[in-house]
């Protein structure tokens, strides 16, 4: 039994629950976007669809820290937008159709947003998709990437 | 009385639409993609439906987090393009047909799937994409548009078992609708991509042409195969390949008819961050 982090409207209220089979945490370098994650995201994510709106991107774009202290998100999540870092929004629980409106705001497409959270700039990265893409062998399971890591 | 005529799978990745709306589709990039669409494009002139029931999922823009629906049906007159937040494509309101949507609703529901109905939403590239890919660039759609739309973006998604009941329930409420029409059920989506994280970019090509043969040959056995497999397989955001299975649900074939017919499948590597796959299955006759 594990004290979990519970979403909206009960947000500061901890509770147990029995765990879930999560067969997909064991795919290395990605995190699924479940109900755990929506919870602790829900913050970040609504701010982040709040810039469909083109006047709320107009807003954010010449104050982006007063757009953030409106936002009843965490310390830790607004730093995360503030360094456009998408690997640590995503560990905060954010999901990638939602945060791909700040990297819109940006000016940003898919292929610059994505690529930001690989080992490769957008463009060795498009030149990787024009090879074929990334390979699943060798990147199915976690235990494959803790050899890799223990390799080098 | 309203028929299915045939299926149509079809990626609908965002920057497919963004290339028909700046005119790059002759780029050296684009322009392989562009070609192997043609003869869809050429099949869909000589057999527009009167109404596309079209199965995509919202990526994030009809609905925020304040609401998840795992299946939602639009039972709108028209659905306008979302501004996605690079501002709305340029692309034709979707025209909806109410009274097949409150159908389809009626015989669906009482076949114990629990759909959301939906009487205002935007749509985005999900359903925008397909309709570009399939008819171009008109400056009305020719065909009026049932939307389904599918949660395969928070966790727990739909099965691909439920998703081809689904199907099936769409076939027999469609054969029961008293008004003479061409119906087609596209499924869209896919094919693998992964759009967050250090795996970001994988694509597997293999897994891909074993998806299209089995979506031909054993739809069945596809859709008892588990999350899990598209996620590792296919990539997280691959996931969106078992919304084919609603479309594959429609088929004669599973209502015990004759098999469908093979008319165009096309896959290519990349579009954007994506595998884009395309298949075209006409219904076996009476
Ligand atoms: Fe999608």
């Amino acid at each position: 039994m594990a004290e979990q982090y519970v979403g909206p409207p009960y947000r500061y209220q901890k509770r147990s629950t029995m765990a879930l089979d999560k067969p997909y945490l064991d795919v290395p370098g990605t995190t699924v976007f479940d109900t755990d994650q929506a919870a602790k995201g829900y913050h970040l994510n609504q701010f982040a669809m709040s810039l469909m709106r083109a006047e709320n991107r107009e807003r954010f774009k010449a104050d982006p820290d007063a757009c953030l202290d409106e936002c009843p998100m965490t310390g830790e999540q607004k730093q995360a937008v503030r360094d456009r870092d998408f690997n640590r929004m995503i560990e905060l629980g954010g999901n990638i159709y939602f945060l791909a409106k700040i990297g819109a705001t940006d000016g940003l497409d898919y292929v610059q947003i994505v690529s930001s959270m690989t080992e490769n700039d957008a463009d060795a990265h498009t030149e990787m998709m024009l090879n074929g893409g990334r390979s699943p062998d060798g990147n199915r399971y976690l235990h494959e990437w803790q050899h890799e890591r223990e390799r080098d | 009385m309203a028929r299915i005529t045939a299926s149509v799978y079809t990626s609908h990745v965002p920057a497919i639409g963004v290339a028909m709306d700046l005119g790059r589709t002759e780029t050296p990039y684009y322009a392989p993609l562009f070609a192997g669409y043609r003869p869809a494009r050429e099949w869909m002139a000589d057999n527009t439906p009167d109404v596309v029931v079209l199965v995509f999922n919202d990526h994030a823009n009809a609905f925020s987090l304040e609401m998840v629906p795992t299946f939602a049906l639009g039972m709108s007159a028209r659905y306008e393009p979302a501004d996605e937040g690079w501002g709305a494509r340029p692309v034709p309101p979707v025209v909806g047909h109410p009274a097949l949507s409150a159908h389809i609703a009626h015989s669906v529901i009482r076949e114990d799937f629990d759909l959301t109905l939906v009487n205002d939403m935007p749509v985005d590239h999900g359903c925008t994409v397909p309709l570009s890919i399939m008819f171009g660039q008109p400056d009305a759609w020719p065909c009026r548009v049932v939307p389904l739309v599918v949660n395969v973006v928070q966790y727990p998604v739909p099965s691909g078992r439920r998703c081809l009941e689904l199907g099936k329930a769409i076939r027999r409420a469609v054969e029961r609708f008293d008004e003479d029409l061409d119906v087609q059920v596209w499924g869209t989506g896919g094919m693998s991509h992964q759009l967050q994280g250090p795996r970001a970019g994988l694509i597997n090509q293999e897994w891909d042409n074993e998806f299209l043969d089995r979506m031909i040959n054993d739809p069945e056995g596809q859709a008892a195969v588990e999350h899990v497999e598209y996620v590792r397989e296919a990539g997280s955001e691959g996931i969106e390949l078992v919304m084919w299975l609603v479309a594959r649900g429609a088929m004669a074939d599973l209502a015990g008819g004759g098999a469908p017919t093979e008319v165009h499948r096309f896959y290519h590597v990349p579009a954007s961050n994506t595998a884009a796959g395309q298949l075209i299955l006409e219904d076996a006759p009476d």
